[in-house]
């Protein structure tokens, strides 16, 4: 028999830290066999966030660099500005790049820095034990909204994709998810594209991907696939955002 | 004969228990015992008629600690 | 090579592309905005980048960007601005990364003024951002020394790894004098990095990061850190001496302060009085055991900043109780005279009784 599935070349073989059934890891997996088929690993210079992922580096078996929490972007904008040929991508959570991070990544989608952004959505503050999100749903419990996420007491769950589409220099957005086999496999090409345009010079690129926290969600991870499925896709709908490569013309 | 195999990596498996859910053959099933982590994994088998797997990859794409690797012949 | 009249801000921008910085990445504030706005033109003419970020803290977190991969980066700010970037000095620090932050101070705290000032004395030397770590701050009094200390700033940041402060102030930064600028270095000829981040080509990946989450290992860590800057106390601690050998009362005033003080003792000199300038250029580290040595023949300081009274800290550790550390302090922007100062150095003088037995009959500067 043919073995037909293993873990890619660009990550490195440790165990993951992340709880079981985390999203995390499922989309490290995708970023990494994206890099392999691209063959971009040496090529490649990765910036974690603060978060569950901040450990980031001990799985993507590529030159890495940390960031203060919500300024990856900015600190890609360095790196890539020096490192001209290079592909640099962030890895982030939703408060990294939709609160604390919020200008940074306006300001660098708005510049069209040819930087690829991941942005892992799973509507909760993971690594500091479930405070409320930008992303958090209404409703939603968190350890910061007692009685679940009020609008009138904590605003609205925010899209920072959508607010990424206005800027002129951002040219591929699309939001996917890793509740199920079938979004893993769409999510991958998203992934992929977006490094693509990296590759191709063209702007500014991000994908944001559905994921589920089963610890800060508390619920067991088949459950919180399936709410990831049916209950956030309410709100932050997957699909293509923004597209103008021009790549699926033909 | 099976059209395909899984092998799952006991000392990575977290008994997320995803594997088992997405698998359309029901081969996977947490076993009962412990693993050094102290979680239950998921085994796999090819059932009674040893033919279970058909190489799909459901379950290795769904796995998030790359605990599957899948053969097809 | 010949001098070129130049206001400060732009030796500074210009200083820092002869010493080979090809990246800079700020925001405007007055009174730097001259800075950004000479990068953005001379950067194009070296093919170098210029960015001017959302905000002075995306502007140190560009910087960041860029010593991780290897360049020499530079950004400037002013007080308000140079707050915002504490977060990032301190990653610059833990991350051992190079890089050059000018402040050009102005009067606070708070939005303040946009007078010059020495404010800043405390944020640049103690911390200001979080943890166990020092920046290299120099103190530049004229133009010459602001574009010498620029080009010098990029080496200590190199060979340190460590973020270097350049403090300047609003007066420096609008003043124009004559500068004699050196020949732009061979970026060739720099030592190359092997820490940098350049993809993983032929060898292993690498990583640069601070976060060490077993607190023996960031204990090591910091240690390291404590060595390194131990050496750098040890070699590159820096002063000037200004008519010290007879000098029976000591000013201590560095940056603008200084060049007025210098004026008041030239003035103070001609009534009889002895008085002299210890110059610190650099704030830290600090040149305490200077100051120290004075104390065996001096027991009289007076400490002459354009702040509320920071630096004076910094003076009376230093003599550890064997001198007389007395404070002109003048906040919000204030310049004052030479006259002013002057009459503050023959204050303390007569005061404490420094004057020759011939020169007791009359009192210079007026009432007390």
């Amino acid at each position: 028999m043919k073995k037909i599935f293993e873990a890619p070349k660009s990550l490195k073989d440790n165990l993951f830290h992340y709880c079981p059934g985390c999203g995390h890891s499922i989309i490290h997996r995708l970023v990494a066999e994206v890099i392999d088929e691209l063959g971009i690993q040496e090529r490649t210079i990765g910036v974690p966030p603060a978060g569950c992922a901040v450990l980031a580096y001990n799985y993507f078996d590529v030159d890495t660099g940390e960031a203060p929490h919500g300024r990856a972007l900015a600190v890609a904008t360095g790196l890539k500005r020096v490192l001209k040929d290079h592909v640099v991508f962030t890895y982030q959570g939703d408060g990294d790049i939709a609160a604390i991070g919020t200008a940074e990544s306006i300001h660098a989608a708005n510049r069209g820095e040819k930087v690829t952004a991941i942005f892992v959505n799973n509507g909760t503050y993971g690594m500091t034990g479930g405070q409320m999100a930008p992303t958090t749903l209404p409703g939603m419990g968190s350890t910061t909204t007692p009685g679940g996420r009020d609008v009138v007491r904590d605003g609205s769950p925010l899209d920072l994709t959508q607010m990424l589409a206005t800027a002129k220099g951002s040219v591929f957005l699309e939001r996917v998810s890793v509740a199920t086999p079938k979004e893993i496999r769409k999510a991958k090409k998203a992934i992929k594209k977006a490094f693509q345009v990296q590759l191709d010079g063209l702007g500014f690129a991000l994908v944001e991907v559905l994921s589920p926290c089963p610890t800060n969600w508390k619920m067991a991870p088949v459950a919180a696939y399936e709410w990831t499925d049916k209950e956030m896709t309410k709100i932050f709908p997957v699909g293509v955002i923004k597209d103008i490569t021009g790549y699926d013309k033909d | 004969m099976a059209k395909g195999k899984i092998t799952i990596d006991r000392e990575k498996c977290k008994g997320c228990e995803l594997c088992v859910s997405v698998c359309p053959k029901q081969c996977i099933a947490i076993s009962s015992g412990l693993n050094d982590k102290g979680y239950y994994p998921a085994e796999f088998s090819q059932g009674e008629e040893g033919d279970c797997c058909t190489a799909c990859t459901l379950c290795a794409l769904t796995c998030p600690d790359i605990a599957i690797e899948v053969y097809r012949g | 090579m010949a001098k070129q009249l130049m206001r400060g801000s732009h030796v500074l921008g210009e200083a820092a592309v002869r010493a080979g910085c090809r990246y800079y990445f700020g925001y405007p504030i007055t009174p730097q905005n001259e800075v950004p706005e000479y990068m953005s033109g001379r950067l194009l003419q070296v093919g170098g980048t210029f960015v001017q970020a959302e905000s002075e803290l995306a502007s140190i977190n560009m910087v960041i960007g860029a010593a991780m991969a290897g360049a020499r980066v530079m950004t400037s700010s002013s007080s308000p601005g140079v707050s915002l970037m504490q977060e990032g000095i301190s990653y610059l620090a833990g991350l051992e990364l190079p890089a050059v932050i000018a402040n050009v101070v102005r009067g606070g705290p708070g939005l303040g003024n946009i007078a010059p000032a020495q404010s800043d004395y405390f944020q640049a030397t103690r911390g200001g951002g979080h943890g166990d770590y020092r920046t290299i701050v120099l103190a530049p009094a004229s133009c010459q020394e602001l574009c010498d200390l620029t080009v010098k700033a990029f080496d200590l940041a190199d060979k340190y790894r460590n973020p270097v402060m350049i403090m300047g102030d609003g007066m420096m930064g609008q003043m124009m004098e004559p500068v004699e600028f050196p020949e732009a270095i061979d970026l060739a000829e720099l030592p190359a990095k092997d820490w940098t981040l350049t993809g993983a080509k032929e060898r292993p990946s690498r990583v640069i990061l601070s976060l060490l989450l077993n607190p023996k290992v960031l204990e090591d860590h910091n240690f390291k850190l404590v060595r390194k800057y131990d050496a750098v106390t040890r070699e590159e601690t820096d002063w000037e001496e200004y008519m010290l050998e007879d000098a029976r009362q000591v000013v201590v005033a560095y940056g603008t302060a200084a060049r007025i003080a210098k004026g008041a003792i030239k003035r103070v000199r001609e009534m009889g009085l002895k008085v002299g300038l210890l110059r610190p250029k650099t704030l830290w580290p600090f040149p305490d055991k200077p100051l120290k040595d004075l104390t065996r023949v001096v027991r009289q300081l007076l400490v002459f900043e354009m702040s509320a009274g920071q630096m004076v800290e910094d003076v009376r550790l230093a003599v550890e109780g064997q001198a007389q550390v007395h404070l002109y302090g003048r906040p919000g922007g204030v310049i004052p005279t030479p006259d002013e100062v002057a009459h503050q150095i023959s204050h303390y003088y007569y005061q404490a009784g420094l004057m020759d037995k011939d020169q007791q009959s009359g009192r210079l500067g007026g009432a007390a």
